[in-house]
């Protein structure tokens, strides 16, 4: 059994039908890539992993979803969301320095001890291997950074609450291609201890790094599979078609 | 500096030959503004050269006399008022303006209500809060003629103010801050004060720094509430008068006329420095 | 625990809110039951209609009053909304960005003078002026006009300049595509479609004039008797309340709350009628 299994899972919006009988396994430690032309639902199904959906108006869920074999909405939302971290599509660096940044979570889960802060804080940046470039700065607004370092910065600010799994939306979109191959690198190093979900509309991107591939169409999951396997050799005529280029 | 491009005006010139009709709206919009500039020069400046010279030491000496009619009762008096009063309504409009941009639904009965409410506390002349005042919290309440009266008054004037900017301000709040917050576990609360709060206090300040101007200015909602006495309060339940009754007490009993003037300058400078403040934080949101 | 704080702030948020609700329920809870016993003892038509206000004779007619109101209104009017307009098209359409930077926070400060400042200008200024070109002793309907049409500028001007720059300025292009200066697409086509966004500035702007108090009292002569020209004093509601109300009592007292209960639902009907237009505007 995988680290989060979905099973049956269907979500509406009003009388949108978002998310279509999804089944998946998502395995611990490997990278798995959600992939789809944009409006298919894997931003919606991302989002349902750590019940972010909770806060929209009209958003109804059936099925499963088990994290380590356990209903997600039989865990406190709360300890929920610190075992499943999330990186946004852009950087949202909240308006305070580097360090409160990193340190909101732990705070947000009863860690005071400012000793205990200051060694969060260096092991998450220097996990989200930023810690060289922000050593100096952590006084400083986060606003200041750069986009890639915000990105890496909330990348940080995600591992400081030590979760199990990484939920990234589109993390590289608003970036540059340097700032782009640097988280990428950092994804890859981060697989050994996390289990990482990543939304992404680079094809490129998810052939590069991911162990796994969902292909998902209209809200529903075509097909999941190795990601070498899906990329060379698709089952589906319709993951065949996106993937040679011929719509999305 | 300015470039004056002889080109173009030689251009704007042969429009203007072919159509007058859009000269003379020129030159009625330009007079127009020069109106309005020039009305506001006029007034500042005639209140400050009539009224400068006649700021003297015995205007700011410690007890009041008919012979000194010092400012400083009325001026201790205005900061107590815009201190209570702000205690009273700052929290409340907070409050409220969360409520109704973090919590409430949008389409709700309730809501409508109380955004109806809050437009008609925002139009209502001062001189019926003043009305309300005495009719509730002097007599009513029985607090009489006192500083609490006309705090507790003020306190409903700029309770619309206050949530009006506030609200501005938390919806400029960007959502990606409140989703961050959340998807690290914090809750609603913790999110709201920790993460929108902080985030919206520039915007926050510039509505408070604009109702203390509010109440500065005030005088019809304070002559009946917190009422006309010179003195420095003994305590909340004393009367006292604010620097506007003050003003409006001298000028309307026509023997200090200088000394209106002096109270004046005191007032337009007091003014200008707040919305100055207020302009200036207001700019930092825009910014960022 | 953590959850029971959550739903506990939730509640003091909502209360919070619902001041408002309460404060206006108060407010009309009071003014009416202090106001309307006393109207009806006055006699309804007698209180409205009567030409004349003797509180020593117990003859309490407040016609002279609203129309003392209605007329310095209608004045500030008058005076206040073209230049308003004006002003707000010249800060929208024509001004340089430099000279906005200072049109701006001078509009802003027109907002903040206090009305007691605005009132003692009028008194050592505009009532000399009035008395010295126009004759009459200088308080007047005309003074109280001029004095409340400058201080309504910043009210029109602020509205009708968010009015004019929320039309798209795909209009205005358009006329200048059909060959219109610069001065006729902003007035023919930009202006006629901003036209309920600056009614409703103008709106607002009346609601402000009549609620007026002190600066009135200050410049009006506050006579109570009914309008006789415009060098001629004149009370108005705001004014009566405000120099009666310290010695009245009794049904005096019961009559000035009756003057604030017409001036409260005057208010409402205009507050009433400016949501109304703006609520079109955004739709």
């Amino acid at each position: 059994m995988g680290k989060i299994t979905i099973n049956n899972l269907n979500l509406y919006y009003g009388d949108f039908h978002a998310l279509k009988d999804i089944n998946l396994d998502i395995e611990a430690n490997k990278i798995t890539a959600l992939i789809g032309p944009s409006g298919c639902g894997k931003s919606t199904l991302l989002k349902c992993l750590n019940r972010m959906n909770d806060l929209v108006e009209n958003c109804k869920i059936t099925g499963k979803i088990l994290l380590d074999g356990e209903d997600i909405y039989n865990i406190d939302v709360s300890l929920l969301r610190k075992r499943v971290g999330m990186v946004f599509q852009k950087p949202n660096p909240f308006p305070m320095s580097v360090y409160d940044n990193i340190a909101f979570g732990p705070r947000t889960h009863g860690i005071r001890s400012k000793i205990k802060l200051d060694d969060i804080v260096e092991k998450s940046l220097r996990a989200a291997a930023i810690w060289d470039e922000l050593k100096d700065r952590l006084k400083k607004s986060a606003l200041e950074l750069s986009g890639g370092q915000q990105q890496r910065l909330c990348i940080a600010r995600a591992l400081a609450v030590q979760p199990e799994v990484l939920l990234m939306d589109e993390p590289t979109s608003a970036l540059d291609p340097i700032s782009t191959s640097k988280i990428e690198d950092l994804v890859m190093e981060l697989k050994k201890n996390y289990t990482i979900i990543i939304v992404t509309h680079n094809m490129q991107q998810a052939a590069r790094i991911s162990d796994k591939t969902a292909f998902m169409l209209n809200g529903e999951v075509i097909e999941y599979d190795d990601t070498e396997k899906l990329f060379f050799m698709p089952q589906d005529k319709r993951t065949e078609d996106y993937i040679t280029g011929r719509f999305g | 500096m300015i470039k004056i491009d002889t080109r173009s005006i030689h251009r704007k010139l042969r429009t203007y030959k072919r159509s007058p009709l859009s000269l003379v709206l020129l030159l009625l919009v330009l007079s127009a503004t020069a109106i309005t500039v020039s009305t506001l020069l006029f007034i500042i400046a005639y209140i400050l050269i009539k009224g400068i010279p006649n700021i003297t030491a015995d205007l700011f000496a410690w007890e009041y006399t008919s012979q000194n009619v010092s400012l400083t009762p009325a001026i201790i008096n205005t900061l107590i008022i815009v201190v209570l009063a702000l205690l009273i309504a700052v929290p409340l409009g907070i409050f409220a303006a969360v409520y109704l941009v973090e919590y409430a639904k949008r389409r709700n009965k309730l809501v409508e209500m109380i955004r109806l409410t809050t437009e008609t506390l925002a139009g209502i002349p001062s001189i019926i809060y003043g009305l309300f005042g005495l009719l509730f919290f002097v007599t009513a309440m029985g607090w009489g003629f006192s500083i609490l009266a006309g705090a507790f008054t003020l306190a409903i004037m700029i309770l619309p103010v206050i949530m009006r900017t506030t609200e501005e301000a938390l919806k400029a709040v960007p959502d990606s801050y409140r989703e961050g917050s959340f998807a690290l576990g914090a809750n609603k609360l913790r999110t709201v004060f920790r993460i929108v709060l902080p985030s919206a206090m520039p915007g926050i300040l510039s509505g408070i720094i604009l109702s203390i101007g509010r109440i500065v200015g005030e005088t019809a909602a304070l002559l009946y509430t917190a009422g006309t006495v010179a003195e420095i309060p003994k305590n909340l339940l004393s009367s006292g008068r604010t620097l506007s009754v003050h003003m409006y007490v001298l000028s309307s009993e026509g023997l200090y006329v200088n000394q209106a003037y002096a109270t004046a300058v005191v007032l337009l400078v007091t003014v200008m420095i707040i919305n100055w403040l207020s302009n200036f934080l207001a700019k930092k949101i825009t910014k960022g | 625990m953590r959850n029971y704080k959550e739903k506990a702030m939730q509640i003091v948020f909502l209360m919070a809110a619902c001041t408002s609700i309460l404060a206006v329920a108060l407010i009309c809870v009071f003014l009416f039951a202090n106001g309307i016993p006393a109207m009806s003892e006055i006699g309804v038509l007698d209180f409205f209609l009567g030409k004349k206000w003797r509180p020593s004779n117990d003859i309490y007619g407040i016609l002279p009053m609203i129309l003392g109101s209605i007329y310095v209104t209608a004045g500030a009017i008058i005076i206040g909304v073209p230049i308003g307009i004006l002003t707000a098209v010249y800060m929208a359409k024509f001004c340089p960005k430099y000279i906005y930077r200072f049109l701006k926070p001078a509009v802003d400060l027109l907002a903040g003078i206090p009305s007691v400042v605005y009132g003692f200008f009028g008194l050592v200024v505009i009532v000399p002026f009035v008395r010295d070109n126009f004759g009459g002793d200088g308080s007047s309907i005309l003074t109280a006009s001029i004095l409340l049409g400058i201080m309504i500028l910043p009210t029109v001007i602020s509205v009708s300049e968010s009015a004019i720059r929320a039309v798209p300025d795909s209009y205005y292009q358009g006329g200048l595509a059909l060959g219109a200066t610069h001065e006729q697409s902003v007035f023919f086509i930009t202006l006629p479609a901003a036209i309920s966004g600056i009614m409703a500035g103008v709106v607002l702007a009346i609601g402000r004039a009549i609620g007026e108090t002190m600066a009135v009292i200050m410049v009006a002569g506050n006579q109570a008797r009914m309008p006789a020209g415009l060098l001629k004093g004149i009370r108005t509601l705001t004014a009566n309340i405000v120099i009666e109300m310290g010695y009245a009592a009794d049904l005096h007292r019961g009559a000035l709350i009756a003057t604030g209960v017409v001036l409260f639902v005057f208010i409402l009907i205009i507050n009433l009628s400016f949501s109304l237009l703006t609520r079109r505007t955004n739709r």
